[in-house]
């Protein structure tokens, strides 16, 4: 995948050169959080639901291996292929594969993180094989070659102007019109045509069944349907921690999924897939790609609760103000910033550090993650293993150095306070001091707390 | 009561006021303030920046200072959490006390001393910030994010001092983006935050905007100066401690 670098600080600098573009983004994620907050305060029993969440998905965790087995077994029996991918690269292999086997040309793909996760569709297009992303939002970050900034709202940087010259130069749309009703409309004939010739559709999978061997897909949009339905293959892209071990464990995550996601009540679609139809084939590719090694970290294993609805997206201040391009990851916010240290440390260690603290990621999580208390686990991980500016560890280690001892303490208070007043200009400057780029400093007092608790109450 | 007072490194150095405040709103109400002399800082900023592994001098001057009190209180939301989720000391005993009875300042005056009228007026509009860890940390008000029955402990306080104007911002529980050394490393981000924080207070009129958290406070006041406004920052302590 075409990582960018650059780290979340820097590209969140260039997102907030356009003030009025983030407060646009911030206003209109905001009103997706608002949205879900009415809709959960309609649940009275919404607390308990999320318990329910939580629990069911910390029980399959710890019986992953036994679930999954069970899920392989009834799929098969059910006429669907199983197929295990130990990482990305399997995966995709997997995929191209089948493909190639069947000598097929189009594809269709609703949509999937983890194929994003994977940079599937950068694989298969090297390979000559067209892959048409059909989930509106994503069709348009992929003729824009960009990568979705939210897993859930794939185009949600974009407005609607935006994607008015992307249809335009693609798909020879009037310009300047700007009529969302018109742009879907363009993008629905464009797309009907794709559905109509594809010969193979990949799509994700929202919740496996073990008890069943069958999946769910959920859209709002019916592409993935439309996929499966008019395609003579139908693959589905799974996890391993999609798993659940009941039917009826559904009547949990299907209300808890959009209520958090949207603000819906359930997904317009919440398809259920048991066994192809006469003549098709199915196949599902179960993948790890790293998951299992975030299985085996107590700190962070329950990350894989996630159901993938973006609540915590939504609710983040940092997100909503920095894009989710900032998070350079298939998988940006709080939660991406949590899952992709794991994937891979080096590139991903300024992600936990993009984050207050506030604690509002966890609150909204429908399964319960401790999300805000992994960003910090994670700081001290990273740090261990030495993924830190060295300039950050002399700091910090000066810091320990001085509250150590109270009398350095105090003798580093007064010098730092006179030198405050006396030399202003030292701290005042935008480029050694980011504090005060766009702030003053603190006014220092003549005298410390301490200094006046001695003179009037000792 | 015997009441150890914890007056965070940045209040101590830089908002000396707030400190007095809340020693002379305590000894109003009969508590025996004592300021251990030697304590320096809780230890969050190294434990934020991934370096809790450093704090190992900070804890254990802290657990040294705090260790004979009955309660130990504090007018910051921020730093008695971190003591109340990460102090840790060779002398495990003396750390779990404090861990167990380190209070923020309002939580203290309602929790513990039952606190129901004040002698407080301060006539004045006041827009009222609510810091993250003193209240998704700390429980010191209801959630937004959560289906709860709603409840502010540092609004009930308020809400007793005479002549006071409270204004509650429309999103009242989303974060200033001060963050710790966030403030440093994210800039862009924590100003635009605490911008945002602002641009609401102000669409209200407020005089003043309090808080539990000081830190909070020193970052809107940072952009506040910066953009010469009128509006001015004030530790709901002082507000208490006015009469």
């Amino acid at each position: 995948m075409e990582h960018n670098k650059r780290n979340h600080s820097a590209l969140s600098a260039i997102f907030n050169e356009d003030e009025k573009r983030v407060d646009w983004h911030d206003e209109t994620l905001w009103f997706v959080r608002s949205k879900r907050d009415r809709a959960v305060h309609n649940v009275p029993e919404w607390e308990q639901l999320r318990e329910y969440g939580s629990e069911i998905k910390n029980h399959t965790l710890s019986n992953l291996d036994q679930y999954l087995i069970e899920f392989e077994k009834k799929a098969r029996s059910n006429g669907i292929h199983i197929h295990w991918a130990e990482d990305a690269k399997e995966h995709n292999e997997i995929i191209s594969e089948i493909i190639r086997n069947n000598q097929v040309k189009h594809v269709v793909k609703s949509k999937s993180m983890l194929t994003e996760e994977c940079d599937l569709n950068s694989y298969l297009t090297s390979q000559g094989i067209e892959v048409i992303d059909t989930d509106l939002g994503e069709y348009i970050v992929q003729l824009r070659k960009e990568h979705p900034s939210h897993i859930v709202l794939p185009a949600i940087h974009l407005k609607r102007e935006d994607v008015s010259n992307t249809f335009h130069s693609h798909l020879h749309t009037e310009k300047g019109n700007n009529n969302p009703q018109y742009l879907a409309e363009a993008a629905r004939q464009h797309m009907r045509r794709k559905f109509i010739f594809s010969e193979l559709a990949i799509t994700g999978v929202n919740f496996a069944v073990a008890e069943t061997g069958g999946f769910v897909v959920c859209t709002n949009e019916g592409n993935a349907d439309m996929g499966a339905h008019a395609a003579g293959i139908h693959i589905a892209c799974m996890g391993i921690e999609k798993i659940i071990p009941k039917a009826e464990h559904l009547g949990v995550f299907l209300r808890l999924l959009t209520r958090s996601a949207t603000g819906q009540p359930i997904t317009v679609y919440s398809s259920h897939f048991h066994k192809p139809r006469n003549g098709q084939q199915m196949h599902v590719v179960i993948v790890d790609n790293g998951r299992t090694r975030q299985l085996g970290r107590p700190d962070f294993r329950n990350s894989l609760k996630c159901i993938r609805c973006g609540a915590c997206f939504n609710t983040c201040p940092v997100y909503r103000r920095s894009g989710g391009h900032s998070y350079h990851s298939a998988v940006a916010g709080p939660i991406g910033a949590i899952l992709n240290p794991n994937i891979n440390m080096q590139e991903n260690a300024d992600l936990p550090f993009a984050s207050t603290l506030c604690g509002s990621c966890s609150n909204v999580c429908p399964v319960k993650i401790d999300i805000h208390d992994q960003l910090w686990k994670w700081r001290q991980a990273l740090t261990k293993k030495g993924h830190v500016s060295s300039g950050k560890r002399l700091g910090m280690k000066m810091m320990s150095f001085v509250v150590s001892y109270p009398s350095i303490y105090r003798v580093a208070g007064r010098t730092g306070r006179w030198i405050m007043r006396y030399f202003p200009s030292l701290l005042a400057n935008k480029t050694i001091n980011s504090w005060y780029k766009q702030r003053e400093m603190p006014v220092p007092p003549r005298q410390s707390f301490r200094t006046w608790y001695f003179k009037n109450k000792k | 009561m015997k009441v150890g007072l914890f007056v965070p490194c940045y209040i101590d150095q830089f908002y000396p006021r707030v400190a007095v405040a809340t020693v002379e709103l305590l000894e109003r109400l009969n508590c025996e303030v004592i300021f251990p002399l030697n304590q320096t800082c809780c230890g969050q900023p190294m434990a934020n920046s991934g370096f809790a592994g450093l704090a190992k001098g900070c804890n254990k001057n802290f657990v040294e200072n705090f260790s004979n009190f009955d309660y130990v209180v504090s007018p910051s939301g921020s730093c008695v959490l971190h003591i109340k989720e990460h102090l840790t000391d060779e002398n495990e005993d003396a750390a779990l006390h404090i861990r167990r009875h380190v209070f923020e300042l309002t939580e203290f005056l309602l929790d513990v001393l039952k606190v129901e009228k004040l002698p407080s007026n301060f006539p004045h509009k006041v827009g009222v910030h609510v810091g993250c860890h003193g209240q998704r940390g700390l429980h010191v008000c209801s959630m937004s994010e959560l289906v709860a029955s709603p409840f502010s402990k540092p609004e009930k306080l308020l809400s007793m001092v005479k002549n006071l104007q409270m204004m509650l911002p429309e999103r009242w529980d989303e974060c200033c983006g001060f963050g710790g050394t966030f403030s440093v490393f994210e800039e862009a981000v924590s100003v635009k935050m605490g911008k945002d924080r602002i641009r609401e207070h102000k669409e209200n009129q407020v005089e003043y905007i309090t808080s539990t958290d000081v830190s909070c406070l020193m970052h809107l006041e940072g952009i506040l100066r910066r953009k010469k406004s009128d509006i001015r920052v004030i530790h709901i302590a002082e507000i208490l401690n006015a009469i």
